[in-house]
């Protein structure tokens, strides 16, 4: 709304803050399930620890109709479209839970068809690390993205268009070659031990 | 046992065979797998009566101590009446390779034989829909090779990024 | 009346580029595909004139992972193939590499592992049953369902430290013998377990709306099954007879005998599956009983002078043949040694016949571990069985063949 750039902040403020009260009582997830920590999902939203406690009644399938996606499970090289397109058509607000350690950081599959970390791709709010995580760890991501809605969200969306910078993970200080592998912790100057490629 | 008694007297000289612990092997070479492997997966469904195909694996010998050939592909049959198994192997080498396909005898074979396609590149000759299963179908290269590397050649973060201004 | 597969509902359909009939993606992102399954349907209004499945959208490269990890290490990998029956993928994991190395475990271990497996084969039925309820609109029967499974996760918690993926299983033996708060969690499970099967019987078996949705719908004839390679419930409810726990006996199936049967059905359609499945969960139920009033006691690793399994932490770090043994397997140079031959072993579990062809080089990692994936094979048979149906027998068809796709993709 270029509305908010024409009331003075006084009255902007409060707006701000219903705004991020309703929308983060009611925080309506896109399962984005693609393995086991789906289950976990399920198991969440199920009668024992019930995230619609929590607002999240509606696990909508639809984008369109949602607010969160939690991207639950690993996402394969050729999901990545997949996934973008879903994150494309969600309208705004929107925020992205990347839950489990393949969703945020590629987990135990450091191969050559699992992503290492969704935020590479799309951006991420809060991250779950677990292999699955508990459903309660679920449930304290949607309790910190409700505070972080509160403490950061506005009425119309704006604090997003100003977020162009890549927020991923950067490179790292010494990328390993396509054939070498950790094999263990070895000497101090190298802290790893590599194994000779197969040639 | 009785179907390789049904096998000698069909196809003599061209397999050998093996066992360890429970598993008997029927091994067949890559001279004569092209001619022979179809025929003798046809005899072992119809008249040893191993009608059941359990699996159909590829493996990559490269590297392997004592191996002859780079690729074999294992075919295991078993007999639902009398609960024994058999396991065929049958070898085939670079460049190029390709075997026939069991499609016809088996329908089972269709989609473990565009798998072994996917990741060996063996090519399977008469099979009805040989495309990619697993990969993507632009992908080149086949992952269970093992001259190809465990986390890939960067193909997998070779997508653009959406950043949190674009929606 | 004998076994037709579906016909088409159109006798002279002109190819799939024939002007009326419309392509549908039921894509990999939808609530009936559990998971990530992608459908390519072509339609004629609502009746569905083929269907193509599209796979590899959670291929993450596990057979590759095989190639690279040790035999212990591997256990974590195949945990998260069938990943709501994670303890039945280990123990048909630790049956081929057991038999590759020949050893023979403990009977306590035999029976532990039996009874894991038996709860997560129950845990599986469990999901699968509820998820085709969701699916086909019967919320309830999924909420029961999973609040059952919480008991199994509280068993698996309170045995390995994890709800699931436990990585409980090793070379030999268990990573760690279980404690008495366990058997009677066990116990306790034993206890409540058939009030839920009924709750769920009550709920679904005669309701008239899931009838309807089922009965006669994505119908496996008994050769499809075989030709197709079809194994565990989605063959035994087409008439094929045969379970490797009676067919193969392993681990104590074959002392249990007496205490099951193998479900079997007739029809091949999905409800016949359903059946099959909700009888199979009682049968599990019976092993467990009798399997945990009898549980052996002694060791649960084998002897450690083999060198084949982990001491404790007691024995490592006071005992220096303890510390050694730990050594021997876990340097990255040592490990088992394992012959230079090939073998495969199979487990029965919830989806059918699991198995793993296993390729050793002489190291303790596998040179080739390959799975046999049943639901990579049951998902073939899909498009057999969806040629006439509505586009809403699709979730139907779906959840009755139980396709997880971890397993599908590997």
């Amino acid at each position: 709304m270029a509305l908010t750039n024409l009331l003075p902040d006084f009255l902007v403020a409060p707006l701000d803050y219903l705004a991020n009260m309703a929308r983060k009582n009611s925080l309506w997830p896109m399962p984005f399930a693609t393995a086991c920590c789906g289950i976990e999902l399920m198991a969440t939203a199920s009668s024992r620890y019930d995230i619609a406690r929590f607002g999240s009644e509606a696990m909508r399938f639809s984008p369109r109709q949602c607010d969160v996606m939690i991207v639950a499970g690993r996402v394969a090289m050729k999901m990545v479209p997949v996934m973008q397109r879903i994150w494309l058509q969600m309208p705004e607000p929107k925020w992205c839970i990347s839950m489990g350690a393949c969703a945020s950081s590629g987990g135990v599959f450091d191969t050559y068809a699992v992503v290492q970390g969704i935020d590479r791709f799309i951006p991420v709010d809060v991250y779950v690390p677990g292999c699955p995580p508990r459903p309660e760890q679920l449930i304290r991501a949607v309790l910190d993205l409700q505070e972080k809605i509160q403490r950061t969200g506005t009425i119309d969306a704006r604090e997003f268009a100003s977020r162009t910078a890549y927020e991923g993970p950067t490179a790292l200080a010494r990328e390993l070659g396509a054939e070498e592998a950790i094999i263990s912790p070895g000497d101090y100057n190298t802290a790893t031990r590599l194994r000779k490629p197969l040639n | 046992m009785p179907y390789l008694d049904t096998l000698n007297a069909k196809f003599a000289g061209a397999f050998t065979t093996s066992a360890f612990r429970d598993n008997t092997r029927v091994l067949v070479s890559a001279e004569k797998a092209s001619t022979v492997l179809f025929p003798l997966l046809k005899c072992l469904k119809e008249e040893c009566g191993f009608d059941f195909l359990t699996e159909l694996g590829g493996i990559d010998y490269l590297n392997y101590p004592n191996a002859t050939d780079r690729f074999c592909v294992v075919y295991g049959l078993t007999n639902l009446a009398t609960g024994e198994r058999v396991w065929v192997k049958a070898f085939v080498n670079d460049p190029d390779p390709e075997l026939p396909s069991a499609v016809e005898l088996w329908k089972g074979a269709d989609w473990m034989e565009r798998e072994v396609y996917d990741m060996y590149g063996i090519r399977f000759a008469g099979h009805p829909d040989p495309r990619r299963i697993l990969m993507p179908s632009e992908y080149t290269g086949h992952p269970l090779r093992k001259d190809y590397p465990l986390r890939g050649y960067g193909e997998r973060h070779n997508f653009p990024t959406v950043t949190r201004a674009d929606s | 009346m004998p076994l037709q597969t579906a016909t088409p509902a159109l006798d002279d359909v002109a190819g799939a580029d024939a002007e009326f009939l419309y392509t549908l993606n039921f894509g990999p992102q939808h609530p009936a595909t559990h998971t990530t399954l992608r459908l390519i349907l072509t339609l004629d209004g609502e009746t569905i004139v083929k269907a193509v499945p599209d796979i590899g959208y959670l291929h993450s490269g596990f057979e590759k992972l095989g190639e690279d990890l040790d035999f212990n290490q591997y256990v974590t990998i195949v945990d998260r193939m069938n990943y709501i029956s994670p303890f039945a993928n280990e123990c048909a994991w630790f049956t081929t590499v057991e038999k590759l190395l020949g050893i023979e475990i403990t009977p306590r271990c035999k029976y532990l592992r039996t009874i894991l497996a038996e709860l997560a084969r129950i845990s599986d039925h469990l999901l699968c049953v509820g998820a085709a309820a969701l699916d086909l609109g019967a919320l309830t029967g999924f909420l029961y369902a999973f609040n059952a499974r919480e008991k199994i996760y509280n068993v698996m918690e309170s045995a390995s430290g994890q709800r699931y993926h436990p990585s409980f299983a090793r070379v030999g033996g268990l990573m760690a013998d279980i404690s008495d708060d366990v058997v009677v969690l066990i116990r306790d499970f034993v206890k409540t377990f058939p009030k839920v099967h009924a709750d769920i019987v009550r709920l679904l078996n005669r309701n008239r709306i899931f009838i309807d949705r089922t009965k006669g719908i994505g119908v496996l004839s008994k050769e499809d099954a075989i030709s197709g390679s079809a194994s565990g419930p989605v063959a035994r409810a087409s008439g094929v007879v045969r379970d490797l726990r009676k067919d193969e006996p392993y681990l104590a199936y074959g002392e249990l005998a007496s205490s099951f049967k193998i479900v079997c059905g007739k029809g091949g359609d999905c409800y016949n599956r359903y059946l099959v499945r909700m009888g199979e969960m009682l049968e599990s139920w019976k092993i467990i009983h009798a399997a945990v009033e009898n549980l052996p006691t002694g060791p649960v690793n084998v002897d450690l002078n083999d060198k084949l399994t982990i001491p404790d932490k007691n024995a490592t770090y006071r005992s220096i043949e303890g510390l050694i043994q730990h050594f021997e397997l876990f340097m990255w140079n040592r490990r088992w040694e394992t012959p230079v031959e090939e073998v495969y072993g199979a487990n029965e579990t919830a989806n059918g016949e699991l198995g793993f062809y296993l390729v050793a080089d002489g190291s303790g990692t596998a040179f080739r571990a390959r799975t046999r994936p049943p639901s990579f094979i049951h998902f073939a048979l899909f498009p057999l069985m969806m040629e006439g149906h509505q586009i809403s027998d699709v979730p139907a068809v779906l959840g009755s063949l139980n396709i997880i796709a971890a397993e599908l993709d590997r």
